[in-house]
C-alpha cells in the first residue's frame, strides 16, 4: 500500500453544515484563480476553511505525483513497454481536488483516465500499468482500495455506483459511492438511467463528471448544448459547476456533495470544468481537431501551477518543501517504470482462470486440451 | 408436497430465497404491488418489504447496473425483465459488465447476481414478447444460462440460481407458467444440480433433446413415437451455457441418433453447438447427423402464424425419422436433394 494515502476520519473536517442544503448554482465556482489569487465565495468558503498549509501541500504533492506518474507513463508508451495511456494532464486537480475528499470506506467507480483517483485510493502504481501493459485486465482487488476496475465502456459504471449506493442505503451505512465519467458519457443511455435511479432512490451517490472539453475529437457541445450541470436538476439531482483546474473549488464542492450523500441527502452531480492539455490517448493526435492556441490559453489555467502560486505567495512552497514533493515524485516515477517492467508475463493456462466462480466442466476440458498442445512444445514432441 | 403452476412453483421459490437471505433482493418492473406481470412475485413485497423487492424504473440497463453495483456490495439481485425481447436494452451490461467482472477481476469481485426472463411464445402476444434470446447470453463467458420445464425444476433452480456465486440468466417458458405439478421444498445436495440435463423419459432408439417450454412437447412426441414402435430418450437440458455434453453424449452412446429441438431461430442456436459438440465427440457412435428441429431463421411472427414458427409434435417426430435415416416430407426431399438417398425403402 502507498504511503501517501490519507483518508479523512470519521471527524468532520470541515466549518459548514452538512445537512444544510445547498443551492443548485451553475455559475462555475472558483476559489483560486488562474494566477493563484484566492476568489471570495461565500457558501464554498466555508467548505475549505479548514485547508490551511499542510492540508494544502499535500495536495499539491499528490497532483504533483500524479503528473509525474503521466509523464512516465507516456514515455513507457513511447518506449513501446505499454500498449496505450490516456493522459490526465490538466486533470489532477479535478481527480485529486475530488478523491482526497473520501474515506477509506467509500467507494468509488471510474473509467479509464482516473489514474490520479487510483493514485489517491492507494492503488500500487504496478498494479495501475498492469492493465496497460496488458498482463491483466485489472490490476488491483477493488475491495482492497475501494475502487473498482476501471469502465472501458462510456457510462457503464454510473450504474454501478449508483446500484453500490443503494446497498449503502439498505446496510445503513454512511458510506457514498462515486462515479467518475468524461462529458462524452453524459450522452450515454447508462448516465441518464443512474440520472433517473438515483433521484428515484435518493441514493448517496455522487456523480462527478470531468468535463475535459473532448470526447476523443468531439468537442464537448456536441454533448450538451447547456452547461453539462444544468441537466441533472430535471432528473432531479442537485448540481454544481467548478471550475475544475482548481483543486479548493473542487475540494468544496465534493464535500458538500459526499456529506450530503453521508447524511441522506440523496445524489450530487458535479461538474468539473477542465481541460485534456493531452492527446486523447497516446493513439490519438489531437492536432487534428483543435488549434494550439487552444491548449496555450488552457495552459495559462493550470491546476498545478496555481496552487504553486498560492502556495508561494503565501511562503508555504520553499525549498525543502520543493525538493521532497520532486523526490516523491521520482520516487513514484521510478516505481511505476520498475513496477511495469517487472509484471510477470501471466502464465497461459491462467488464460482460463476465473471465469465461473464455481467449476464449469466444458472450460476446464478446454484448459485441458491447450495444455496438452502446449506441452507438445515442452516436451520436444514432434 | 403442493401441487402448484410453474409461475406459483418460482414464486415460493423466490419466497425461500429471500427467506433464507437477507441480501436477497429482487428488482424489476412492476413486481412489487402488481406482482409482475405474470404475477410471479405475487405478495413478495407485502411479505418482504420494498426495500427488498424494487420497483425500479423503467430502465432495463439501469436494472442490471444497479445490481451489478449492489453484488458488489455483496448483495445478491434477481432481476426481473418483464418480457424476452426487453432484454436487449440490458444487454451490454450483462454481456461487457456481468459476465466479465468476476474474471476481470481475478475472481476478487462475485457477481451473484440472477436475471429472471420470461421467454418464448405460444401466447399469442404481439411483437417483442415471444422471443427466445438465449443463445446471445450462451455464447457470452462468465454467465450461466439455464431454462426450467415443470414446476418442481423452477422451483428448485430458481434457489440454485440465486444461490450461485456466478451470474445467471433464468430463462422462464412463459407459455408454461399455468402447467401444474407436484413441488417439493428440499434441494438436492449438488449446489449445481441446476446446470446438469436431467433424462425426463429413457429410450433407446433416438435421443431428443429438448428444454424450457418444448420439453412437454418432446415428451407428447415420445409418447406419439412410442405407438408407432420407436422408444425415444428425452433429454432435458436445462443448462444452456455451460451445456452437460457428458450426458447427452451417455444418451447418444446409447442410442446412435440425436434430435434438438428448440423454439428459437435455428443458426448460431443451442442446437447448433449440441450438434457440433456432440459429433466431435461421438463421431464414430452416430449413425446419423445429428438434426435439428427449431424454430426458423425469421423474426419471431404475429401471432397468427406463430404454430408454423413453433417445433410442435408432428415437426419433432419428423426430425426424429430423419435422425432414423426414413425418408420423411419436406425434410427428406431437402436431404436427397443434397445427398441421395440410397435403398429403395429410406430406412437404411
Ligand atoms: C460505449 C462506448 N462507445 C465508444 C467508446 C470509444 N471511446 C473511448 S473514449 C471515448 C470518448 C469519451 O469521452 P468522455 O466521456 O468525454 O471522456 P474522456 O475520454 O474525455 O475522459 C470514446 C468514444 C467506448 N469506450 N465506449
Amino acid at each position: 500500500m502507498e504511503t501517501h494515502t490519507q483518508f479523512p476520519q470519521d471527524s468532520d473536517e470541515r466549518g459548514g453544515d452538512a445537512r444544510e442544503p445547498v443551492p443548485v448554482d451553475h455559475g462555475c465556482v472558483q476559489l483560486l484563480d488562474p494566477d493563484g489569487v484566492r476568489q471570495e465565495d461565500a457558501l464554498y468558503d466555508l467548505f475549505v476553511a479548514d485547508l490551511g498549509h499542510a492540508e494544502l501541500l499535500a495536495l499539491y504533492e499528490d497532483m504533483v505525483v500524479t503528473r509525474r506518474i503521466d509523464t512516465e507513463a507516456t514515455a513507457l508508451q513511447r518506449q513501446g513497454e505499454i500498449g496505450l495511456w490516456p493522459p490526465s494532464l490538466g486533470q489532477e486537480a479535478a481527480q485529486v481536488g475530488s478523491a482526497r475528499v473520501l474515506r477509506r470506506g467509500d467507494f468509488v467507480f471510474t473509467s479509464y483516465r482516473e489514474q490520479a483517483v487510483a493514485y489517491c485510493r492507494g492503488v500500487e502504481l504496478d498494479q495501475l500499468m498492469a492493465m496497460w501493459r496488458g498482463t491483466a485486465l485489472s490490476g488491483w482487488d477493488p475491495f482492497a482500495v475501494g475502487m473498482a476496475t476501471p469502465a472501458v465502456i462510456i457510462g457503464a459504471q454510473t450504474l454501478h455506483a449508483t446500484g453500490y449506493a443503494m446497498g449503502c442505503q439498505r446496510d445503513g451505512s454512511d458510506a457514498v459511492a462515486v462515479a467518475y465519467f468524461g462529458d462524452g458519457a453524459t450522452s450515454q443511455g447508462d448516465v441518464n438511467e443512474a440520472l433517473v435511479l438515483a433521484a428515484s432512490f435518493q441514493a448517496p451517490v455522487v456523480f462527478f463528471c470531468q468535463n475535459n472539453q473532448y470526447a476523443i475529437s468531439e468537442p464537448v457541445g456536441l454533448q450538451a448544448q447547456r452547461p453539462i450541470a444544468d441537466r441533472a436538476p430535471g432528473f432531479g439531482v442537485p448540481s454544481m459547476r467548478v471550475d475544475g483546474n482548481d483543486v479548493l473549488a473542487v475540494t468544496a464542492a465534493m464535500r458538500i456533495a459526499v456529506d450530503r450523500a453521508r447524511s441522506g441527502g440523496g445524489p450530487t452531480f458535479i461538474e468539473a470544468v477542465t481541460y485534456r492539455m493531452g492527446p486523447h490517448t497516446t493513439s490519438d493526435d489531437p492536432t487534428r481537431y483543435r488549434d494550439e492556441s487552444e491548449v496555450v490559453s488552457w495552459r495559462a489555467k493550470d491546476p498545478i501551477a496555481r496552487l504553486e502560486r498560492l502556495l508561494e505567495s503565501e511562503g508555504a512552497l520553499d525549498e525543502t518543501a520543493r525538493a521532497h514533493v520532486a523526490s516523491v515524485a521520482d520516487a513514484a516515477a521510478a516505481r511505476v517504470r520498475a513496477g511495469c517492467l517487472a509484471l510477470p508475463a501471466p502464465d497461459p493456462l491462467s488464460l482460463f482462470d476465473e471465469v465461473y466462480a464455481t467449476a464449469h466442466p466444458g472450460l476446464e476440458r478446454q484448459r485441458e486440451e491447450y495444455r496438452s498442445y502446449l506441452a507438445m512444445f515442452d516436451g520436444g514432441a514432434r | 408436497m403442493t401441487m402448484l403452476t410453474l409461475s406459483k412453483a418460482i414464486n415460493a421459490g423466490l419466497h425461500h430465497a429471500l427467506a433464507d437471505d437477507d441480501r436477497v433482493l429482487l428488482l424489476g418492473e412492476d413486481i412489487g404491488r402488481l406482482g409482475g406481470v405474470f404475477r410471479v412475485t405475487d405478495g413478495l413485497q407485502a411479505e418482504f418489504g420494498a426495500d427488498r423487492v424494487v420497483d425500479m424504473p423503467l430502465a432495463e440497463s439501469a436494472i442490471i447496473g444497479a445490481a451489478i453495483g449492489l453484488a458488489f456490495r455483496g448483495f445478491r439481485p434477481v432481476c426481473e425483465i418483464q418480457f424476452d425481447g426487453f432484454i436487449y436494452p440490458g444487454f451490454d451490461q450483462i454481456v461487457a459488465q456481468l459476465a466479465k467482472l468476476h474474471y476481470r477481476t481475478k475472481g476478487a469481485v462475485r457477481m451473484p447476481v440472477t436475471i429472471r426472463v420470461p421467454y418464448g411464445g405460444g401466447i399469442g402476444a404481439v411483437e417483442h414478447h415471444s422471443e427466445s434470446p438465449e443463445a446471445y447470453f450462451a455464447h457470452t463467458a462468465g454467465l450461466r444460462v439455464v431454462t426450467c420445464s415443470d414446476p418442481q425444476d423452477a422451483h428448485t433452480m430458481i434457489r440454485q440460481a440465486i444461490a450461485c456465486d456466478d451470474p445467471v440468466l433464468f430463462f422462464e417458458p412463459k407459455r408454461r407458467y399455468w402447467t401444474k405439478g407436484e413441488v417439493l421444498d428440499d434441494l438436492p445436495a449438488d449446489p449445481l444440480a441446476f446446470t446438469r440435463a436431467r433424462t425426463v423419459r429413457a429410450g433407446t432408439d433416438a435421443t431428443l433433446v429438448a428444454y424450457g417450454p418444448l420439453v412437454q412437447t418432446a415428451l407428447e412426441a415420445a409418447e406419439a413415437a412410442a405407438d408407432e414402435g420407436v422408444d425415444l430418450e428425452v433429454i432435458d437440458l436445462r443448462s444452456l451455457a455451460p451445456l452437460d455434453v457428458d450426458a447427452i453424449a451417455a444418451s447418444v452412446e446409447k442410442t446412435g441418433r440425436l434430435v434438438i429441438t428448440h423454439e428459437a431461430q435455428r443458426s448460431g442456436g443451442i442446437g447448433a453447438e449440441l450438434a457440433a459438440s456432440i459429433t466431435e465427440r461421438c463421431f464414430d457412435l452416430l449413425e446419423e447427423a445429428p438434426v435439428r428441429v427449431t424454430g426458423f431463421d425469421t423474426p419471431y411472427p404475429a401471432s397468427a402464424l406463430e404454430d408454423h414458427f413453433l417445433p410442435d409434435l408432428d415437426r419433432i417426430l419428423d426430425g426424429v425419422d430423419r435422425a432414423l435415416g426414413r425418408r420423411s416430407s419436406a425434410s427428406a426431399a431437402g436431404r436427397a436433394e443434397a445427398r441421395p438417398v440410397t435403398g429403395g425403402e429410406g430406412r437404411r
